[in-house]
């Protein structure tokens, strides 16, 4: 800076050395990263308001559809997800008490810390793997019609939704299978159910006590119930046999529902993984004693705001998927 | 870094001794409201879930608040952003704020139009 002419004050302010927002490079940049991140979320979450508010008076009801517990049999909406939600902010309060222990360079603690973090991360994963797995293999069943709207089944008797293997009949029917020789164009078989349409239909028909609920949402915020004569109109519309979601077919109501369920939660789910993956890289830096050397722990800071990020998204995900 | 740590929260209401303490009294608060979202959730009062405010639930507007109170939390306290010079707070805080609120506008207004679209046009879709 030899050639530059320059008074005191310009200097202070434009010679260097500045830091006006106190933060380090790297800091900076966890910002910018989860600032970025933060648009990508909210751009999916929004589009699933899209979605939602398109189709609202046909929209899946949440409780309805994850009302599972591991090992436990019956209907408990919400617990599991709420239990998820514990660990997950449990997870971000030993994340932050690591980067406080630090602070004040107390490694032993750092490392405990940053340990319990890493087993919430874990646990979380696994849950989300389970939730995954008992949403993709479905519950009770259901039909879908021509226009892909989705027909549950209700027995009359008890108001309880109907799981397509108290009333499908079995019939003499012989699958057939395509294979490639049959077709010039061949095409995978692919989705398989239990029980093929006519068994459904047939049973329903032989079974008096069964209705079906239909996706639209009444002025009770509930799905409507057909009586017997109109499900039986209805069930003439059916065109395949649903079992479990994928992105195609979903048995829990509107498709879109269970596209938006495995792309939001996924790219979640994945956030998470990787923020395990980097905790699990810090936690062996704090181990060997690399930052103890540097002198400082903001390492640990960077990727703990990382993992609070997580969890911030997923406070959203829970609002707009579970509860809203 | 910010070494020091402001120490209270809702406004100066709770004072915490260090920092540790703190971080456990923000714990409890987030489970707190937590705990009342997924009470509220299981039990859908009916006062709630029968009167509207611009067209959503007011149980849903619950919902939203409650989330919005954890977010900040999350974010002053677990993220440091308390801590952080007040440029770089807002910074951070109002750009996605400001860019969320009008994606937010524009596609949930778009959606409804094509609500009604699919409600009053001449358009079948359910059969």
């Amino acid at each position: 800076m030899d050639t530059t002419v320059s008074t005191g004050t310009e200097d202070s302010v434009w010679g260097g050395g500045n830091r006006p927002l106190g933060a380090s490079y790297g800091k900076m940049m966890m910002w910018f990263f989860i600032m970025s991140d933060a648009l990508t979320f909210s751009g999916f979450l929004v589009a699933y308001g899209f979605s939602r508010f398109k189709f609202i008076e046909l929209w899946p009801i949440a409780d309805e559809v994850f009302t599972h517990v591991p090992f436990f049999h019956g209907n408990y909406p919400m617990y599991y997800v709420a239990f998820m939600t514990f660990i997950l902010i449990m997870s971000s309060v030993t994340m932050v008490l690591a980067v406080d222990a630090g602070h004040k360079l107390k490694q032993s603690k750092v490392v405990l810390y940053m340990f319990l973090t890493i087993i919430g991360g874990a646990i979380f994963v696994g849950s989300q793997a389970w939730e995954w797995a008992t949403f993709i293999k479905g519950d009770y069943g259901a039909v879908e019609t021509n226009s892909g709207r989705i027909l549950q089944f209700v027995n009359a008797e008890t108001g309880e939704r109907a799981a397509l293997a108290d009333f499908a009949e079995t019939l003499p029917e012989e699958r057939v299978k395509h294979v490639a020789s049959e077709g010039i164009w061949f095409e995978g078989e692919g989705y398989k159910t239990s029980y093929s349409l006519n068994e459904v239909v047939e049973g329903f028909k032989a079974t008096p006590n069964i209705l079906i609920r239909t996706e639209q949402i009444n002025e009770e915020g509930e799905k409507t119930l057909l009586d017997r004569k109109e499900s039986l109109a209805k069930i003439l519309e059916a065109n395949q046999v649903v079992e479990g979601a994928n992105l195609v077919h979903n048995e829990y109501g509107h498709r879109l529902f269970a596209d938006f369920f495995f792309f939001i939660t996924g790219f979640h789910g994945f956030h998470v993984f990787s923020g395990v993956v980097i905790n699990i890289i810090i936690f062996f830096n704090v181990i060997l004693g690399t930052y103890e050397r540097r002198g400082h722990y903001e390492m640990v800071e960077k990727v703990g705001l990382y993992w609070h990020f997580v969890d911030l998204v997923w406070v959203f995900v829970f609002t707009f998927f579970y509860l809203v | 870094m910010a070494h020091e740590h402001k120490l209270e929260i809702f406004r100066g209401l709770v004072k915490f001794k260090s920092n540790t303490q703190k971080i456990w009294g923000v714990l409890i608060f987030l489970s707190i409201v937590t705990t009342i979202e997924v009470a509220l959730g299981i039990v859908k009062p009916k006062a709630l879930t029968h009167s509207h405010f611009l067209g959503m639930k007011l149980l849903n507007w619950i919902f939203i608040i409650l989330t919005l109170v954890k977010a900040y939390y999350i974010a002053w306290d677990f993220m440091h952003l308390r801590d952080e010079k007040t440029p770089l707070r807002r910074v951070i805080v109002w750009t996605p704020i400001f860019l969320i609120c009008y994606l937010i506008f524009i596609l949930l207004f778009e959606a409804d139009y094509i609500y009604n679209v699919y409600k009053d046009g001449f358009i079948t879709w359910n059969f």
